[in-house]
């Protein structure tokens, strides 16, 4: 089982210039801590004091923010992508 | 002379040099164009700019322009009308429509961001610039774009209204139909500014976009005689023009232009699409995103960017959110061109007819200044009522063709007084 994170410039610097990273993981809660253990130093840009993802952060399971799923609990099947995304603009 | 504004993340403060980035790289919170007020102070003085002629860039020192910066064309200046009939109607003696269906040159408030967008398009060299749409926003990128000769391309949900397409087209702009929502749309193009080099005014030109929103909140004041109100009823998509408004009104204050006021922040939204007004009223410590369902088309952004810091903006002044549905946001439209004379979009209507509904609810008082604002014109969504006024009975070009037309119409209103 095989998915991908993938990775917004923003979070480059902390990656090592990576843009994709994979994982083994299972749920989307999963791949986020999977992503913050091997980049340590981008753990305080993903989650907040209190451990949630930080507001400004968005979610998607391929196309779908994750919240309209089951938030971080969603899991994952083969090949699927997470996709991090710096916070949306627009309006 | 020094550039006195620079960006500043909203969330935690840092301090970034003027480019073209919409986010903070600590913890991805919008990033803000601030000001050295105090330099600001000795550049301009209300008395300078009441002699400029009367649109947006007589504020020109409040806004995030280039140095040597020469407007294109006179925008924004739009008017504000004191309510003849609605107001009296509702039993509230100073009600004010602040009418940005009229602004120039494509009849909505986008017309004003776009402006202090380009200007920094322009500055940071972009050549292509862009921007994802609910559609008022593609007809303002498209004119000015189209007159300032950059090359336009603009993003916008399949679906949109057929007006505001062909109003985009018309310019010779290049369209993007993205199968899916606002929110959709808004998240290829959050990719599409991360990987090419375009200026796309509402994602990475964002904090200069949204600093021209402050021109409407600039010419309420002025126009109330240099006075803020008590209330403002805002529309919210994305939840940027309240919390601009809210900037412009604490900007003169500060510098003493207006006596300083608790203002009143009032947001309206659609029901079928009410993010933010959910929030509100439900007293959620986060809002919840929604999939958009209205016909408030251009209100109908599902996750709002700035919807935290709306929701803090309306909890921290006193005021409230609303949400009307799309048969009263019809009823509304009709009603607010009924009594003075305005015609607005869909999004005009929900701020009407939240208007109302907080009016009935007592939370806007009867003594009360408060200004509505209207963002956008009816004339881009007249699909949207088109099946409430079916085409008229057709007479021959004859006088008794006409008097026997008067005579039915005389006895459809007796019969109808007589129910």
């Amino acid at each position: 089982m095989a998915i991908t994170i993938e990775i917004p410039t923003a979070f480059r610097r902390f990656t090592e210039g990576s843009p994709k990273v994979d994982s083994g993981a299972t749920t989307v809660a999963e791949a986020l801590n999977d992503l913050t253990a091997k980049f340590p130093a981008l753990s305080r840009h993903v989650r907040d004091e209190q451990g949630q993802i930080r507001q400004f952060l968005n979610v998607y399971l391929n196309e779908e923010d994750i919240r309209f799923l089951n938030g971080e609990s969603s899991p994952l099947k083969d090949g699927d992508r997470v996709l991090l995304v710096p916070s949306i603009a627009g309006g | 002379m020094k550039e006195i504004y620079f960006l500043r993340c909203r969330e935690c403060g840092k301090k970034y040099p003027n480019q073209p980035q919409s986010y903070c790289e600590e913890c991805f919170a919008p990033l803000e164009v601030s000001y050295d007020y105090e330099a600001l102070r000795q550049t301009t003085s209300r008395e300078a700019v009441s002699r400029r002629a009367f649109n947006m860039w007589r504020y020109s020192e409040f806004l995030p322009l280039p140095q040597g910066f020469t407007p294109s064309q006179p925008i924004g200046g739009t008017p504000l009308v004191k309510s003849r009939n609605l107001g009296s109607r509702l039993g509230v003696k100073n009600l004010y429509f602040k009418n940005d269906a009229v602004c120039f040159p494509s009849l909505s408030f986008k017309d004003r961001v776009v402006a202090t967008a380009l200007a920094a398009a322009r500055r940071f060299g972009f050549e292509t610039i862009g921007c994802s749409s609910t559609g008022n926003l593609a007809n303002a990128v498209a004119a000015q774009g189209a007159q300032q000769g950059f090359d336009t391309c603009v993003f916008i949900p399949a679906d949109l209204e057929p007006a505001k397409i062909l109003n985009t087209a018309v310019y010779g702009a290049r369209i993007v139909r993205i199968n899916g929502n606002y929110d959709h749309v808004n998240r290829l193009c959050t990719q599409i500014a991360d990987k090419f080099r375009w200026g796309l005014v509402n994602v990475n030109l964002r904090p200069y976009y949204a600093e021209g929103s402050k021109t409407h909140g600039y010419e309420i004041a002025e126009q109330l005689g240099w006075e803020l109100p008590d209330n403002v009823v805002v529309p919210m998509a994305g939840g940027s023009l309240i919390g601009k408004i809210a900037k412009a009104f604490a900007e003169l204050a500060h510098l003493g232009w207006v006596e300083p006021k608790q203002v009143k922040f009032f947001g309206a939204q659609a029901t079928g699409c009410s993010p933010i007004a959910d929030a509100v009223k439900r007293e959620l410590p986060r809002f919840t995103p929604q999939k958009p369902n209205t016909i408030a088309r251009s209100l109908a952004i599902g996750n709002p960017a700035d919807g935290p810091f709306a929701v803090r903006l309306i909890r921290e002044s006193g005021g409230w959110a609303e949400d009307i549905s799309d048969p009263e946001i019809i009823d509304s439209i009709k009603l607010l061109a009924e009594t003075e004379g305005i015609f607005a979009e869909t999004a005009g209507g929900v701020t009407a007819g939240v208007a109302a509904k907080l009016i009935q609810q007592g939370r806007i008082g009867a003594d009360e200044t408060t200004v509505v604002c209207i963002t956008g014109n009816g004339l881009k969504t007249t699909d949207a009522i088109a099946a409430d006024f079916p085409l008229t009975e057709v007479i021959e070009p004859k006088l008794d063709a006409f008097e026997a037309l008067l005579q039915e119409q005389l006895k459809d209103t007796v019969n109808a007084d007589a129910r």
